[in-house]
């Protein structure tokens, strides 16, 4: 019996999670939700230069999607915007060291949603 | 004599594996399994009498056609009503509810009338009334929860029945509480003040004997896959007397009896209201399951689920950090727990079940309201019984849940 998925680093990373809170002045933002369970997450972004200078998320969810908003927030900082467009589940996978499976995929991958749409819609304003 | 042995051999899927375990199914209040005497009616029509109802000329046509009046004639018995002109299946409970919004309620919905329903509903009983309301600039009135958010609070329901609603709409058992309203006391508050009154008994019908004419609701719906029967079929029982004069809400073919160019005339009840090729492999396995049930006998299920209720709230009362809401007092509520375990999400405890083998509901089970007022994750994880779940069962679960501790280091 396999509990990967609960390894110390994402228990870790649930626990005392990277990040959260709000950037007053962030210039992009989206919340996205996970309708099967719940999570609800909202990222805050600072872009300055075409850099992603902050980043930070709030909200509640369950382990696997806080564990990966706190790796992926941490992970874009000083990254050029259009590299974030390229990311998919492949990062978060490496991030959190783990398949998460296609169950827990949407909470795997949440804060990258969000952050992906933030960042479009700051493109497009 | 309730035998637990020769009931949990009539459903194939107990003996399936999820996750290298035996399956342990406890997520009955989303869907109940199938016993193969269901599996097995469904697959005999196909085999031998699969033919369209109400049309055909020859044998197996009209052997359908009997088979499907049947389903309607066994459950318009098991819920005490008059005749299958009362009876309407529908795709599901949701479809059914809708039904009664857009024909009833479009009709006798107008500018500042008042719909009452409570905080505790599932989406299926609100969002229909909150469109209806919407669509007519009406109020949409909210029964409160009570103070231990076990059920709803009852001085809250005069209070709001004094506004006059034109419709009460009401859950019997609470899909995510378990608690069981006093369904026959609100009708006759609501008739008393002139309401109309729909029951939401998705969650009753499976373990408690409904009879129609003793809770004198005007509208009753529920679903054959929560009651051992097949998905697809959906039940809304209502009053002749409304159905008189309801006009359809699909039109099309079998609903009508006679058509020209410019006009037609409506069938009889019930068939006005069940438009085009129905559900006819529904409607044949749900017989089967009701058929099923009344051989065990509603009383006697009502009983084994109270008891595996009561040993899993004594289970549950010696953990610590776990909180079960919901009424204590098991006469008071169905087979349906939601708990919480301290500072860990419903999801990461579904997941760790899962990996048990044991399937359990984790989310806001469609009542956003409810759970959002019950939890601050706008989440909880649920576990819920029927006929062939056991103490062993629960036991694995208590198991489950201390594993979860475990893992996210919770004493």
């Amino acid at each position: 019996m396999s509990y990967d998925l609960y390894a110390e680093k994402i228990i870790s990373c649930y626990e005392h999670p990277h990040n959260k809170g709000q950037i007053k002045d962030a210039n992009a933002k989206f919340r996205e939700h996970n309708m099967v369970c719940g999570d609800d997450i909202t990222v805050y972004i600072k872009v300055k230069n075409n850099l992603i200078n902050d980043a930070k998320f709030t909200g509640n969810g369950c382990a696997i999607s806080i564990a990966s908003a706190s790796l992926i927030t941490d992970y874009i900082k000083n990254k050029k915007v259009d590299e974030i467009e390229k990311l998919d589940l492949n990062k978060i996978k490496e991030l959190l060291g783990i398949d998460p499976g296609p169950a827990r995929m949407k909470c795997a991958t949440l804060a990258l949603i969000a952050i992906k749409h933030a960042l479009k819609n700051y493109l497009t304003k | 004599m309730y035998d637990i042995d020769k009931i949990r051999d009539d459903f194939p899927i107990l003996k399936t594996k999820m996750n290298g375990k035996r399956l342990i199914y406890l997520d009955n209040a989303a869907t109940t399994q199938k016993p193969q005497q269901v599996i097995s009616a469904i697959v005999d029509y196909y085999s031998n009498y699969n033919s369209n109802i109400h049309r055909g000329l020859y044998k197996i046509s009209e052997k359908a056609t009997q088979k499907y009046s049947e389903s309607k004639e066994i459950f318009a018995k098991f819920i005490n009503a008059n005749s299958i002109e009362e009876i309407i299946y529908t795709k599901n409970t949701t479809e059914a509810i809708n039904l009664i919004a857009l024909t009833y309620g479009e009709k006798i919905i107008k500018e500042h009338d008042h719909i009452l329903i409570s905080e505790a509903e599932h989406h299926s009983n609100l969002i229909p009334w909150m469109q209806l309301a919407k669509r007519k600039k009406a109020h949409l009135d909210y029964i409160k929860l009570n103070e231990q958010k076990s059920g709803l609070d009852i001085e809250s329901l005069k209070e709001q029945m004094e506004k006059k609603p034109k419709i009460t709409a009401i859950f019997h058992a609470s899909n995510v509480l378990g608690t069981i309203n006093n369904i026959k006391d609100i009708s006759k508050l609501a008739h008393k003040n002139n309401s109309s009154i729909l029951i939401d008994g998705a969650q009753s019908i499976p373990n408690i004997k409904i009879d129609i004419k003793d809770i004198d609701c005007d509208f009753f719906v529920c679903s054959s896959h929560k009651m051992l029967g097949p998905a697809g079929i959906g039940i809304l029982f209502a009053k002749k007397s409304i159905l008189a004069d309801m006009p359809p809400l699909f039109s099309g073919g079998d609903m009508i009896k006679v058509v020209n160019k410019y006009s037609c005339a409506w069938n009889d009840l019930p068939w006005k209201f069940e438009s085009g090729t129905q559900n006819i492999e529904g409607a044949i396995g749900f017989r089967i399951a009701i058929d099923y049930i009344n051989k065990i006998g509603v009383e006697k299920i009502r009983k084994y689920e109270k008891d595996l209720m009561k040993y899993f709230l004594e289970q549950t009362n010696n953990i610590k950090n776990i909180e079960v809401f919901g009424p204590k007092n098991i006469d008071e509520r169905v087979g349906i727990a939601s708990f919480e375990i301290k500072n860990i999400h419903p999801h990461d405890i579904a997941y760790i079940f899962d990996k048990q083998g044991i399937a359990i509901r984790a989310g806001h089970h469609c009542a956003m309201p409810l759970v959002s007022e019950l939890s601050k994750e706008k989440a909880l994880a649920r576990i819920s019984f029927y006929i062939y779940n056991t103490k062993q069962e629960i036991d694995e679960s208590i198991k489950a849940i201390n594993k979860v501790k475990n893992i996210f280091k919770i004493e």
